[in-house]
């Protein structure tokens, strides 16, 4: 069931003119894909896997929408080439909303393992990083991206477990 | 026929058409034949042909064919059932299919086996999939541009590539030039 949170994150999104999202789902962004399916100004292709769903987006881009991906953090340890070699390489803006599971209040041991790289990853990569760990922080999103679609790079937007559990 | 050899054949066809072309020595072949504005280069991230087409077909009217290969659809095979559940009447698919790893010296595809690409697709829920012979390919394009129905071309042909330079174009300018040609 969605929540305000999701809502007001799915708004943030649509004023910052994001009309095209594609989604692999997570527990923890199953309520924003759920606005997602409800809101009319956002096309929404869910994809199979990450990497696809960055093609999708690079496309949509070129066509003259303004995607967005939401993903879990597991996803980075799939998408390394596309985001260095398609998104980066050819300067393309890229909002991402990640779930950033594995962090405090996870239930699932394995999901520790990839929270482990992904801030790593990320650094590696020279991704702009953001982490929503209490509710507040989602201030920040309009800024982050418009900032995302200024300097035309992918930018991660981690949302951990306490930020969720927050959530009203 | 070759690749290049169905490649020069579609050129007439496609020539002032949206084209993502798929990495390596396609892409290669292409602008080295007949580089176009229209014409959307990929550089590296193998796999990704369909989707960016796809993608810039959900996103505008224009017709788009994403010209990929049969190693390539086999590495992001689930891409297949995206298109099939969000079709859009502008976009092809061919699927040069010459059961091998072309870029990379030619070693075998499983496509080139016992793995049907065409059936893959129908199976994806494609409802326009069509295999033909290389020689047939140009006649196919032409006939799923003016039905104006999402078709899923696989065109069988012989593996092997021409030797031409790698693009040293700037990716920037591929994508600006090509936005251009999307927009105008």
């Amino acid at each position: 069931m969605a929540k305000t949170l999701d809502k007001r994150i799915i708004g943030d999104f649509t004023a910052a003119g994001v009309d095209f999202v594609t989604s692999v789902p997570c527990k923890q962004l199953a309520g924003t894909i759920e606005v997602l399916d409800q809101t009319p100004a956002i096309t929404h292709v869910p994809s199979n896997k990450e990497d696809e769903g960055m093609g999708l987006c690079a496309g949509a881009y070129m066509g003259g929408m303004r995607p967005a991906i939401f993903m879990q953090n597991t996803a980075l340890g799939v998408v390394v080439n596309t985001l260095a070699t398609l998104i980066q390489f050819y300067q393309i803006p890229l909002p991402m909303l990640i779930s950033y599971r594995g962090e405090v209040g996870e239930p699932v041991a394995c999901q520790v393992e990839m929270a482990l790289h992904t801030k790593a990853i990320l650094n590696q990569l020279h991704i702009p990083t953001y982490h929503f760990h209490t509710l507040a922080d989602v201030e920040e999103l309009p800024g982050i991206l418009a900032h995302t679609q200024m300097c035309k790079k992918p930018v991660a937007i981690l949302t951990d477990a306490s930020f969720w559990r927050a959530a009203t | 026929m070759i690749r290049n050899d169905v490649l020069k054949t579609l050129l007439p066809i496609i020539r002032d058409e949206l084209v993502v072309c798929n990495i390596g020595a396609p892409s290669q072949e292409l602008h080295a034949l007949d580089d176009q504005p229209t014409n959307f280069y990929m550089l590296g991230t193998m796999g990704l042909s369909s989707s960016i087409g796809f993608g810039l077909a959900l996103a505008q009217d224009k017709p788009v064919i994403s010209i990929d290969g049969d190693g390539s659809i086999l590495t992001n095979m689930a891409t297949l059932s995206t298109i099939a559940n969000n079709p859009r009447d502008n976009f092809i698919l061919l699927i040069i299919d010459n059961g091998s790893y072309g870029s990379t010296g030619d070693q075998p595809t499983y496509a080139g086996r016992k793995t049907s690409l065409a059936a893959v697709a129908t199976a994806c829920g494609c409802d326009h999939v069509v295999e033909v012979d290389a020689a047939q390919t140009a006649a196919a394009v032409k006939a799923a541009l003016e039905a104006r129905k999402m078709t899923i071309i696989v065109s069988k042909c012989d593996s092997g590539n021409v030797q031409v330079p790698v693009i040293d174009r700037n990716p920037i300018v591929i994508r600006e030039r090509f936005m251009e040609a999307v927009k105008a």
